[in-house]
Order: C-alpha cells, then sequence, then structure tokens
C-alpha cells in the first residue's frame, strides 16, 4: 500500500459537512466508519474516540465520484498509463469508480481481458469497471461475444475512438446489447466527413490552416444512432457530446422517450477553438475543442438535464507523442485529476448548475446510465465517500500528476473544489 | 528601425511598417541582383539553416540564392514527410541543429503550426518558408512587392486570388498582407474549395470566374492540384478549365488592363493558359525575380543588421 491509502478499520471524520446531492444541503456532521461501513453520522467527541481522528474541517462528505470515460491504456501501453497509475490519478481526483475504455492492445473484446483489468485493480481503492470493445478487435465487422463479456463484468459496449461506420453492424450490436440491458456508448463521429481533420471546422481552423472536422460529423451519427435507438430500444449513450446540433438531437430523442442518455468533458466546456491559436498539441481533441455557441449549447443542455453527466475522457499519451508538430501529435488530454476542478469553476462557479446538480452528474447519472448501484450517506452502508473542500482554491501542477502521462492544458491554473481524499473499499486515500 | 517580431512565421498580426519597410529594404537589395557580381557581405559570420521537411524546388532556390548574395553559410536540409516516421522528432532534428551553432531556420513542412512550434525549441530565428495549408509569407510579400512595382501603391487595389483557397498557404498569406496594405481581397473558386469563414477575413468570395475578372485590377491565380479531383473536390479537370481556367477570351471581356499573377508552377491549360502566361499582363517573372529580393531583405533584416548602414549598397 502506497503512504497515501490506510486501511478504514475505525475512523472519525471530524468538522466536515455531509453532502447528499439528491437530499438538499449539505449538513453539518461527524462520520464514524467501521470496518469499510457508514457507522454513525451525527455529533462525536474527538477526544473520546478511540480510532484514528480525521480533521475535515470546511469539507463535504459526498457519495463517491465516478467517471464514466476514461483511458487506463493497460494492457499494452504501459508507458502511457497503466490500471494502478490510472486508479492513483483516479483516487486523487476523488472518484470512487471509473468505468475504462476498450482501446487497449490487446483490445478489450474478451473475457480474459475484462478479468485482467479487474483483477489488476482488485486492490485499488478506486473500483474499476471494465467497457468491453462493441466489436471484435474493434474493426466495426463482427460484433463481440456480449454474453460473455457482461458475465465477466463488462458494463457497457463501446469502440470508443473507432466510430462504427456500418449502420447494420450498428443495428446488430444494439439489438443484440439489448438482451443484456446494458448501454452502447457511441463515440459519434462520420468518419468520412471527419477525415483528415485536426480540429473544429470554421473561422479558426481556416485562420490556423489545419483541416477542420465540421459540427455535421459529430450530429449525422447521433441522428443515425437516435434512429437505430428507436428501431431497437436499446440504450444508447452518445460520449463526449460536442456540438450545438448534437445537444438539440438528444434533446429530441428524450423528449420523445427513447432511451438516450448524454456526457460532455470539462474541456469542451472550458475552451474552445479559439485557444488553439498558438497550435498546443494538449488542446488537440476528438471530438475537437469548437466555438462558444456550442459551449452556451452544452451548458443549456446541462441545465435542462439534456446532458446527464460529466466525463473527463481521460487520454492519456506520452510526452513524446504531445511534443511534436500538431499533424502529428494524437488526440486527447489527460483529465481525471481536474474535473472536480474544472466542473466547479466553470459550471458551479458561473451558476450554469448548483453544486448539487453538477455533483448529481458526476455521482448519480453516471451509474445509473451503466447500471451500477449508487453509494448511499447512511448508517450501515458501505462508506464510498469523495471528501473535498468546496471552496479551498489548488493550483494544478501536472509534474505532480499520480498520471503517467503529462498531456494537459490546465498546468498551473487554479481551481476551486480540493480533493482531501477518498473512501472506498475499507481503505482511506488521502491526497 | 527594424522589425517588430524576431521572426516571420505569417503574416497574421504583421503591422503595416514592418511590411513596409520589408518591401522597401527588398527594392533597395534588388540592384545587387543586377550587379556584375551580385554579391554584398552583410551576413557574413551568419549560418541559415534550409530546414524543407516537403519538396520545393523554387522557394529553396529562391531561398539559397538570397543567402548567398549576402554572403551568409547555409546549409540544406531535406527530407521529405514527416520527421516523426522516420523515428526522431522534429524536435530532436532541429535540436541537433541548432547544437552545430546556427543564427536562422528557413522551414517548409505540411503541417501547419511548424514554425511557430520550433520557436518553442530552438533559439534561432524562423522564416516560415510555407506550413501545411497556413501561410507562405514570403511568397505574399513577393506578391505585394510585384504589384507595388506595377501600381506605386496597394491602398485601394483590387486583388482576385483565384482557385483552391481552401488549401493554400500563398491565399493564406496574401489575403492578410494585402489586407493590413489596404487593397481589397476577392476570393473565386468552387465552393467545395472555399474554406469556412472566410468572409470574416474581411474579403468578397464568388464562385463565379467573369465576375471575378470584371471586379479585379489583378489576379493572382493559384496552382491546382491534381489530387483535389481524387478527393471529388470537382469532377474534373475538364471542368475546372471550363469554370476557372484564365483564358485569353475571358480577359479581353474584361476591357481592362488586367494583371496576371501566378505562384508556380503553372499547370498550363488547365488554371492558365499558356498565352495568358506569356503574355504583357503577365507579371510572373518579376515575381520570381523580386522572390530573391524580398527573401534577402527579410533575412537582412531578422538577422539583427542595421539597415540604415552603407555597406548594404
Amino acid at each position: 500500500m502506497s503512504d497515501n491509502l490506510l486501511r478504514a478499520d475505525l475512523i472519525l471524520l471530524h468538522g466536515g459537512e455531509v453532502f447528499d446531492p439528491n437530499g438538499g444541503e449539505p449538513m453539518r456532521a461527524d462520520m464514524v466508519i467501521r470496518n469499510g461501513k457508514i457507522d454513525q453520522i451525527g455529533s462525536v467527541d474527538p477526544q473520546s474516540f478511540n480510532g484514528k481522528v480525521y480533521e475535515i474541517s470546511g469539507c463535504w462528505i459526498t457519495p463517491g465520484l465516478f467517471d464514466m470515460h476514461v483511458h487506463l491504456r493497460e494492457p499494452g501501453r504501459e508507458d502511457e498509463e497503466t490500471i494502478e497509475s490510472g486508479c492513483s490519478a483516479a483516487a486523487a481526483g476523488g472518484f470512487t469508480g471509473i468505468a475504462c475504455m476498450p482501446n487497449t492492445s490487446p483490445p478489450c473484446d474478451s473475457q480474459e481481458v475484462v478479468r485482467f483489468i479487474k483483477k489488476k485493480a482488485q486492490d485499488q481503492p478506486t473500483e474499476v469497471y471494465p467497457i468491453a470493445a462493441l466489436t471484435k478487435g474493434r474493426q466495426g465487422k463482427e460484433i463481440t461475444e456480449m454474453a460473455d463479456l457482461v458475465r465477466a463484468g463488462a458494463v457497457a459496449f463501446s469502440d470508443d475512438g473507432s466510430p462504427v461506420a456500418d449502420t447494420s453492424v450498428m443495428r446488430n450490436a444494439m439489438d443484440y446489447a439489448f438482451m443484456f440491458d446494458v448501454p452502447i456508448i457511441d463515440h459519434c463521429e462520420d468518419p468520412f466527413l471527419a477525415q483528415g481533420g485536426h480540429m473544429n471546422e470554421g473561422l479558426i481552423s481556416t485562420r490556423l490552416g489545419l483541416p477542420g472536422i465540421p459540427n455535421a460529423a459529430e450530429a449525422v451519427q447521433i441522428a443515425r444512432d437516435i434512429l437505430l435507438c428507436r428501431l431497437t430500444g436499446a440504450k444508447v449513450h452518445i460520449a463526449h457530446l460536442s456540438t450545438q446540433e448534437g445537444v438539440e438531437l438528444v434533446r429530441r430523442a428524450k423528449e420523445a422517450g427513447l432511451p438516450v442518455t448524454a456526457e460532455v468533458t470539462p474541456h469542451h466546456l472550458f475552451f474552445t477553438d479559439a485557444d488553439l491559436a498558438t497550435f498546443d498539441t494538449n488542446l488537440k481533441m476528438n471530438p475537437p475543442l469548437r466555438t462558444s455557441e456550442d459551449v452556451a449549447a452544452l451548458e443549456q443542455g446541462l441545465r435542462e438535464g439534456v446532458i446527464d453527466a460529466f466525463a473527463s475522457d481521460h487520454a492519456p499519451h506520452s510526452l513524446e507523442e504531445k511534443d511534436v508538430e500538431f499533424d502529428a501529435a494524437p488526440f486527447g488530454i489527460i483529465g481525471l485529476e481536474t474535473m472536480l476542478g474544472v466542473v466547479f469553476k466553470q459550471i458551479v462557479g458561473r451558476g450554469v448548475l448548483t453544486a448539487a446538480q453538477a455533483l448529481q452528474k458526476m455521482i448519480i447519472s453516471p451509474r445509473k446510465i451503466l447500471g451500477l448501484p449508487i453509494p448511499k450517506l447512511s448508517e450501515g452502508q458501505p462508506a464510498e465517500l469523495t471528501i473535498f473542500h468546496p471552496t479551498a482554491l489548488w493550483t494544478f501542477d501536472k509534474t505532480l500528476s499520480r498520471s503517467r502521462s503529462r498531456n494537459t492544458p490546465y498546468h498551473g491554473m487554479e481551481f476551486p473544489a480540493k480533493v482531501w481524499g477518498i473512501i472506498n473499499k475499507g481503505m482511506v486515500w488521502t491526497a | 528601425m527594424g522589425l517588430s517580431s524576431r521572426h516571420l512565421l505569417g503574416l497574421e498580426g504583421v503591422p503595416a511598417k514592418d511590411i513596409t519597410l520589408i518591401l522597401d529594404t527588398a527594392e533597395n537589395l534588388k540592384s545587387i541582383l543586377d550587379r556584375p557580381i551580385p554579391k554584398v557581405p552583410t551576413l557574413r559570420g551568419i549560418t541559415v539553416v534550409n530546414l524543407f521537411f516537403e519538396n520545393s524546388t523554387r522557394t529553396r532556390i529562391s531561398f539559397e540564392l538570397a543567402e548567398k548574395r549576402l554572403s551568409a553559410d547555409t546549409i540544406n536540409f531535406s527530407a521529405a514527410g514527416s520527421s516523426v516516421k522516420k523515428g526522431e522528432t522534429l524536435k530532436d532534428t532541429v535540436r541537433n541543429i541548432e547544437a552545430m551553432k546556427i543564427d536562422m531556420i528557413v522551414v517548409r513542412h505540411s503541417a501547419a503550426g511548424v514554425p511557430y512550434f520550433l520557436t518553442q525549441c530552438t533559439d534561432a530565428v524562423i522564416i516560415n518558408a510555407g506550413d501545411g495549408r497556413h501561410e507562405h509569407p514570403t511568397q505574399a510579400l513577393l506578391d505585394m512587392m510585384t504589384l507595388r512595382e506595377k501600381w506605386g501603391t496597394l491602398k485601394g487595389k483590387k486583388v482576385a486570388i483565384i482557385g483552391d483557397i481552401r488549401h493554400s498557404r500563398v491565399a493564406g498569406s496574401n489575403i492578410r498582407g494585402l489586407k493590413t496594405m489596404g487593397a481589397e481581397v476577392m476570393v473565386c473558386g468552387p465552393r467545395t474549395l472555399i474554406p469556412p469563414g472566410i468572409k470574416e477575413f474581411g474579403v468578397e468570395v464568388t464562385y463565379r470566374l467573369d465576375e471575378a475578372i470584371e471586379w479585379a485590377d489583378a489576379l493572382n491565380v493559384l496552382r491546382i492540384q491534381l489530387e483535389r479531383q481524387e478527393k471529388g473536390l470537382f469532377p474534373s479537370i475538364r471542368e475546372y478549365h471550363n469554370e476557372y481556367g484564365i483564358t485569353r477570351e475571358r480577359i479581353a471581356r474584361a476591357k481592362k488592363e488586367l494583371i496576371i499573377m501566378h505562384p508556380g508552377p503553372i499547370n498550363r491549360g488547365v488554371e492558365l493558359d499558356a498565352d495568358v502566361a506569356d503574355s504583357e499582363a503577365s507579371i510572373i517573372l518579376d515575381q520570381v525575380t523580386n522572390g530573391v529580393a524580398v527573401r534577402m531583405a527579410v533575412l537582412v533584416l531578422l538577422s539583427g543588421f542595421d539597415n540604415s548602414q552603407e555597406s548594404l549598397r
């Protein structure tokens, strides 16, 4: 166990505020945890307490945060991230649970890989839920052995990063996945329209001379998925929504009562394509950073509940892969450690959502979408908790990141919502 | 008086006084090219590396000549494609070259933003010789020099850029430079070759060549890349020539003295008919000569040489 990690045999969290985002305002209360379970919530005198006391005044105790879109890179690219380093970054970001995407090498398209990931993560304080590939080898041609994969522990299916171009394959995948009641998570991008693009298509791509990816590349595939959802009844989750057209399509699908959900990343809310003026490869992501009009539509989608969840799309890349000319750099940034801070600064701080609403999208919605149990703040329940100070300011220093990678545009920026630590699986992890 | 910036990465944000200084300096230096011994010692002791990651004949020769006329030591480095594909990163390539003690890098690369990237990898002065579809500032400067020679001023003059605007760094720099100098710019080509948001650069857009010809004082005709047809951006060379090819008949209909420019190399009979390219209206070969002068001016001004000194002459 690392220095940050202790057993939660008998501990007292003293001086904090218990905050159930479904249950109103934060309430001043101490919490006793015994053998990994919530033993007592109320007023406890630390002087007469027999176990370890943690003074957490000003901090909120919430059910554990969940990030449903993470790339752990193991097996295959352990130089970029391992399951262990990814879990450390998750803990540092306040996450007690993450779901990891299948674009590893080999891809997560067999029960052996699902089991490997779960086994590697079993001693980590953050629980890891594998998302299995939708098609064999993520080739977009034949659907995977979904029954086997679900039995092994897969919680969803996705070819994330390699959008399924063949509509009939997608239809079959949805029909088949329907039997297991797990969602299909789609990276919606028409590969023909997006081909060769490095950033959002528009005035800025013209100014920079970089080939663009139009909003329509995302929207046409979302529209297709919604039509297939209507045809098959399968649960469809739209990954990292980035366009105003996409928000409108998801809004209409939800109004029609279809089982369509959507997520947004913090970086698509924090940056726009105008930030690319210096060709910084740490701002190269897929989908690309869009315009301020798109950001406004995403914010409106959050307010209305069209967008269900925040997800980091934590995508570690090695320094040498990103420290190159823009064309040659891969898409993606790390994001586990900055998500809470960016959401509190950009979304809660600017009044787009209340803290409770924002936390619902990081605690309850992602678990609901994946059909996972939601941790409860009541006596007798397993202690799966995130503890953070909502207003304490901290500065993100990429050199201190727990991730193996450093590809972030947030280095040196100041954020609120400082993570104190997490409690999960009978362990206490402190920052 | 010098330039506002240490590097020449593009013409975006370059003030009119800098462009004027470069053009004035180039006019001064041009006479050197006609001397019996066309060489001055201005850049003696300065080492310039021509770093060409993309095939180029005329731009590379033009820069190399400019450097030699100024007595700089020059090194040529040619490598097609991305350095990453060869196993060494661009950053490492440049740092290695810099470690050999060089002063200036002239860089051409297929990726937009590479000149900017290099300013973060090295202390050398960076001159952009064309980056992807982004900018090609010295081409635009030589175009402006040639037009200014013809007209005396650029202010209020109308220049139409014809062809593949979407993929053209020549158009990218010309639009910026000409607008800064007070000229009006129109772009003309099939809609598949016009980039999004171009109107926000303050240019007129037309898909009809005759409209552009009627409007303009000068036509800057861009080379059409045949691979664009393979990508479905226009249906055939035949149709392209019918719709956007500059012919003598089309120009005659304008009933005015039009200037014809082309950054080269020309696809004769595609974007430009041979008799127009070789006509009196064409200033294409003047562009080529002025290219050397403009590049000499850029090298001198960015080397830190005080151009008011007599030794320049």
